[in-house]
């Protein structure tokens, strides 16, 4: 729920939102919905080279209840997609999908009778990390766009 | 041809468990592999092909005494018998010809797929199958395939929405 | 009088693991902690890798092959690449069988090591995760600088490899293999006799040869139980029969002996890679030209019609094809014109090359594989990989069947957790190494 809907009418609130903003860029709970090869460059970039902890998303969570981010890596098939939404489901707002690995973004190579083409058919997304698998690198420069949306968002989110 | 494929045998298809067991009894321990292979471009009749992959495996030593590849075309009636009292490991792999091929076993009506989803209706792997052919459990009602790449329209839809 | 009776308790396991181990559906029906019944349920990443196939030309398979079994992608591209080689009877060249065997037994490193570290990370030591996880790091980059990716490697070809080493792969291998040993060390004396460890994967996860055998199971997983089988021993393929390794076996064919076996295997192909490096011999490639341009400056050349000219350089590509070096090219690729393509020295620097290039990668046009069917299979990860691999003279494949040893593996997971406790469910999971991409490709 926005935050001017809970406040009386006519507050502004740059100044808490941009605050809390910058608290939920730098505490991200993931979600790592890992199904496929994109998972050992998600792997990668959690581990000791690439770091995800120095941007605070460094803490999986791996409880849908209890995280605000679903990082959705590797295909989803048609089997998996209710899974998929039951998960996005069962978060609670504010909260972030992203989708990591063309195959979640479009489908990727796998146009076919089994492949979701694209998850976005499904959750709303707010990140797309194009790659097959993205390098850890990439990773990153998405996280760190994903912050700059949610810095920019603030308190207002679905 | 090479060792790991072993000579090529065909059985007829009606007594497939007969001659699957006169082959274990032989010494054939292992199934290495339970395939399909359908034929309808060719023209053949019946048109699909199972492949049973046996090897004699010496369980002390680890040594492969030999394989054999046996061959029995059958269509889509079902006329196989199921040799998971052979071999448990065929339970699975024939759930799974059952699931691309549509195979049907004699002794296994209620036979369930493996890889598809329960709800899916036909067989991917034939070749009268096109890839591209969608049915979708979750997301566009329209299950065919687009024409141009992804300039769906793009909201989440449930299904019941 | 109330009568008590006894329920049990179903409980859904997956399919999304907090595990990073994929997508897989455990059912357990359970009576308190303990296990009664399993029920496990796959095809939750089904992928159509074999319908894909169909469609694809023979060199377009590689690609699809990689997202299989993707710790160890370059296991899959030779053992598909292999298949249709026995079909069409091509032979590598030598320098090509080395580079393959190389790659693969990298490639079984990082397997390995994901496998450990993952399942480590489970049992609550996230500390060996983390160093196993750097160990892999080194080696991807290796193997990047080998293809040009990390992961998604699409790196045979038929009739040979993409490119040549590096040319200081020995000295990288070398350095890299030393730390990978130390996190090797370090790894090994935080767990291998560690208490709590112990305790979690001694006795659990126990599986019979005779019921493995009865399975189809092959791989650590077999040699866990007391059966040396390796096909590499049993069915030597590329160079394999001129090394000098051992084949680690347990005695148990419980998850602590599976643990023990794959940590031993990642010392062994790392020796394997060691004697590949020493033997590898040398392609030496027979071009005079003194001269040596960029590729791009000969494609300008030709474009304004200097045609007379390029004849006279050596094409050196450049570093998006890194790998390529003009000595070895000879080395890597079979002669076979028809199948395999041409290097790009010569596709860049003479007509007959681009025509061979051209025909090669035209839609319909390409390589033709004799008609008829052929299986092989290789050591994968997991057990036996095997591709069957039916063509009927067209450029493409008939029919490509996948033999994925994880299948085995997970059609007897429940003899093996039938009776345990739900905590035990993790190690054996782990040492399972169920790949879903291979599981249900």
């Amino acid at each position: 729920m926005p935050l001017e809907d809970a406040a009386p009418a006519g507050t502004m609130t740059t100044q808490l939102d941009a605050a809390l903003g910058w608290a939920r860029k730098y505490s991200i709970f993931q979600y790592p919905f890992v199904t496929a090869c994109c998972g050992m460059e998600y792997m990668s970039t959690a581990a000791s080279h690439y770091d995800m902890d120095r941007f605070g998303a460094g803490f999986p969570r791996f409880s849908p209840r209890q995280a605000d981010c679903l990082l959705v890596v590797g295909t989803i098939s048609h089997k998996m997609a209710p899974v998929l939404r039951r998960i996005y489901d069962q978060m609670a707002s504010p909260k972030w999908v992203v989708a990591f690995g063309v195959c979640t973004c479009t489908g990727g190579f796998y146009n076919n009778y089994s492949t979701v083409q694209g998850i976005d058919t499904i959750v709303p997304v707010d990140l797309y990390i194009p790659g097959c698998p993205p390098r850890p690198e990439t990773v990153i420069q998405g996280l760190t766009l994903l912050q700059e949306k949610i810095q920019k968002t603030g308190g207002r989110n679905r | 041809m090479n060792a790991a494929q072993g000579e090529r045998r065909d059985i007829p298809a009606q007594s497939n468990h007969e001659a699957l067991s006169a082959l274990k009894a032989e010494g054939y321990n292992v199934l290495v592999d339970l395939t399909c292979v359908d034929y309808l471009p060719q023209g053949k009749s019946p048109r699909f092909d199972v492949i049973y992959r046996l090897m004699k495996f010496d369980l002390d030593g680890g040594n492969d005494l030999g394989r054999v590849e046996v061959h029995c075309s059958v269509d889509d009636k079902p006329v196989l018998r199921s040799v998971s009292d052979l071999w448990p490991i065929a339970d699975w792999l024939e759930r799974e010809v059952w699931d691309m091929f549509g195979v049907a076993f004699a002794d296994r009506p209620d036979i369930k797929r493996l890889l598809m989803y329960e709800e899916f209706v036909g067989h991917a792997l034939r070749k009268d199958y096109p890839i591209g052919k969608r049915q979708p459990l979750i997301g566009p009602k329209d299950g065919n395939l687009p024409m141009s790449p992804s300039f769906n329209i793009l909201k989440p839809t449930i299904v019941g929405e | 009088m109330s009568e008590r009776t006894q329920k049990t308790y179903l409980l859904n396991m997956g399919p999304q693991h907090p595990a990073m181990h994929g997508v897989v559906h455990l059912v357990l029906e359970l009576e308190g902690e303990r296990i009664v019944d399993t029920k496990v349920e796959i095809g939750y990443l089904h992928r159509a890798f074999e319908k894909h196939a169909e469609s694809e030309t023979w060199n377009n398979v590689v690609p699809w092959t990689d997202r299989l079994n993707y710790v160890s992608p370059l296991i899959n591209n030779v053992g598909y690449a292999m298949a249709v080689e026995t079909l069409a009877g091509i032979t590598v060249p030598e320098r090509g069988q080395y580079i393959r065997v190389i790659a693969c037994e990298i490639s079984r490193v990082t397997d390995h090591l994901t496998c450990v570290g993952a399942s480590a990370m489970e049992l609550g030591s996230l500390t060996v995760f983390l160093y196993l996880i750097k160990a892999r790091e080194y080696l991807y980059q290796l193997v990047d600088q080998l293809t040009g990716a990390r992961i998604t490697t699409n790196f045979t070809r038929v009739g040979g490899v993409k490119g040549d080493l590096p040319a200081d792969f020995a000295e990288k291998f070398r350095a890299v293999a030393a730390k990978v040993r130390e996190c090797l060390r370090d790894s090994d004396a935080l767990l291998t006799r560690n208490r709590i460890f112990m305790d979690r994967v001694e006795g659990t996860g126990v599986i019979s040869k005779e019921t493995a055998a009865a399975y189809g199971i092959t791989g650590p997983f077999l040699r866990s139980t007391g059966v040396p089988y390796d096909v590499r021993r049993a069915h030597p393929y590329l160079v394999y029969d001129r090394f000098d390794f051992e084949i680690p076996v347990g005695s148990t064919g419980d998850n602590y002996d599976r643990y023990l076996v794959r940590m031993a295997e990642i010392e062994q192909s790392l020796r394997i890679v060691e004697q590949a490096l020493a033997q590898i011999p040398d392609g030496k490639h027979s071009l005079e030209p003194a001269e040596i341009k960029y590729a791009y400056e000969l494609e300008d050349m030709g474009k304004r019609g200097d045609t007379e000219l390029i004849s006279k350089y050596a094409a050196k590509v450049d570093q998006t094809l890194e790998g390529m070096g003009k000595d070895a090219a000879a080395g890597t690729r079979a002669p076979n014109r028809w199948a395999t393509m041409p290097t790009k020295e010569q596709t860049y620097t003479n007509i007959e090359g681009l025509m061979n290039h051209f025909e090669l990668v035209m839609w319909s046009w390409g390589i033709k594989i004799p008609p008829g069917q052929s299986y092989s299979a290789v050591e994968g990860g997991n057990g036996e990989l095997g591709f069957h691999v039916v063509s009927d003279g067209t450029d493409g494949p008939y029919r490509v069947r996948c033999r994925p040893p994880c299948l085995y593996i997970m059609a007897a997971l429940p003899q093996m957790l039938n009776g345990a406790q739900i905590a035990d469910i993790i190690p054996t999971f782990g040492s399972v190494n169920m790949i879903a991409g291979e599981l249900d490709r």
